[in-house]
């Protein structure tokens, strides 16, 4: 029996391996699925929906859904790519995200899909919620106002770095980053060096004493969209 | 026939959009070819002469003073645009967003660590404007035809969406163009 499966995203042939996720052979073949969660050296989590494509016809999650041999499946579609853009425009305005003074600006993979996006200003009003700030730890803080939930430290934390640090806490809208300890970060075992801190997409998990190393107009997402790197390997 | 008007203001914001307008240089020749200018910091003038055809509004509304410019603007103008994050999601002023205003009010005059206040005395006279409970972006308190984010939005992002307005073409910002700050 082969491996080898073939899909269409958007009327393209695309072949994949028996075992990806829609989202890998997608990438493999050079098509970008927007993604905000996903983490190519994570295990798939499924949580922030921004992948979302309709698999003969049903909303699926890309990053956590096999490929099937003779899938249909849409991708950038104005319905899909509306509905992706109001998930992004949800995040920026449940949270307090002041780009202006962010670190993180330029390099932020939820600003860069708001770009990509061409989002002007969010649909819905801000929450303005009262978040805290850990800022304990020697090297690394949190800043749970720009915290999406994504759940990426939380992971690496277990897969990467072998450590249990971080893990949500409550539910729902109560929803929150929690850490293995009573109180702060600095009680826990993270360490500036682990994959947890690199990896997070937001301004929530950084570095101290970094601050704005690369000038603008020299950042990651300056000139060129998020996922342009994946879209210029398609043949 | 006359030429079309514009009006800008800078309500809770830093006067930095209003620099980047300024900032398309020469270009402001070829901008001033097409409109003139009515209310605005730019040419001081105090209250609007008319109707205008564009309204620039940089800031949110930190005060009742702001939502009353605001509201004079969405009456004199038939195009609103908001110029820059500060008008559009409230910006570095909306940080005092999640501390109750009293709390603001007594940190920055009673407790902040650099104050000296020996009267112990919050400033309330009647020819202030009282602070709103929060600073609200300019689309809750009136509707918004337009929004250019961008902290300014750049000179370039100004101009071009001036030009396209102004000359009736369809607007397409490049990627460069859109970002937060």
């Amino acid at each position: 029996m082969s491996d080898t499966v073939t899909v269409t995203i958007d009327g393209a042939q695309v072949k994949g391996r028996a075992g990806q996720t829609i989202l890998q052979a997608a990438e493999a073949a050079g098509i970008y699925i927007p993604r905000l969660c996903a983490h190519n050296e994570l295990s798939a989590h499924g949580s922030c929906r921004v992948c979302t494509v309709l698999v003969n016809g049903r909303p699926q999650a890309a990053c956590t859904q096999p490929v099937a041999d003779g899938m249909i499946i849409e991708n950038n579609t104005e319905k899909l790519t509306n509905m992706r853009k109001a998930i992004v425009e949800m995040l920026f305005v449940e949270g307090n995200h002041f780009c202006m003074s962010c670190e993180k600006s330029g390099n932020c993979e939820l600003q860069a899909l708001a770009y990509r996006f061409g989002i002007a200003a969010p649909r819905y009003p801000y929450l303005f919620p009262k978040r805290d700030i850990d800022f304990s730890h020697p090297d690394i803080y949190i800043d749970r106002n720009r915290c999406v939930l994504c759940g990426r430290c939380v992971r690496a934390s277990r897969e990467t770095d072998k450590k249990v640090v971080f893990e949500f806490t409550g539910r729902g809208a109560h929803r929150r980053l929690g850490i293995d300890a009573a109180a702060d970060l600095a009680d826990t075992d993270a360490a500036v060096a682990d994959k947890s801190v690199e990896v997070c997409p937001v301004g929530a998990l950084m570095r101290k004493r970094v601050g704005y190393a690369v000038p603008v107009g020299q950042r990651k997402y300056d000139h060129k969209p998020i996922g342009s790197d994946i879209e210029a390997k398609r043949a | 026939m006359s030429k079309p008007k514009i009006a800008t203001a800078s309500l809770a914001g830093c006067f930095g959009c209003h620099m980047s307008i300024l900032d398309i240089d020469e270009r402001i020749l070829q901008v001033a070819e097409l409109v003139q200018f009515d209310k605005s910091p730019v040419d001081d003038i105090k209250k609007f002469t008319g109707r205008c055809l564009v309204g620039l509004v940089e800031g949110g509304c930190a005060t009742e003073e702001n939502v009353h410019v605001l509201e004079e603007f969405r009456k004199h103008c038939d195009i609103l645009i908001l110029l820059g994050d500060c008008a559009t999601m409230g910006g570095i002023p909306a940080m005092r967003n999640m501390v109750p205003l009293k709390e603001c009010l007594e940190e920055a005059y009673l407790n902040g660590p650099t104050v000296y206040n020996p009267g112990r005395v919050i400033p309330n006279d009647p020819e202030l404007p009282l602070n709103l409970d929060r600073v609200y972006p300019c689309h809750e308190v009136v509707k918004i035809d337009y929004v250019l984010p961008g902290c300014p939005p750049s000179a370039d992002t100004i101009f071009q969406t001036l030009v396209a307005l102004l000359t009736g073409k369809p607007l397409d910002l490049p990627y460069e163009l859109i970002k937060y700050d």
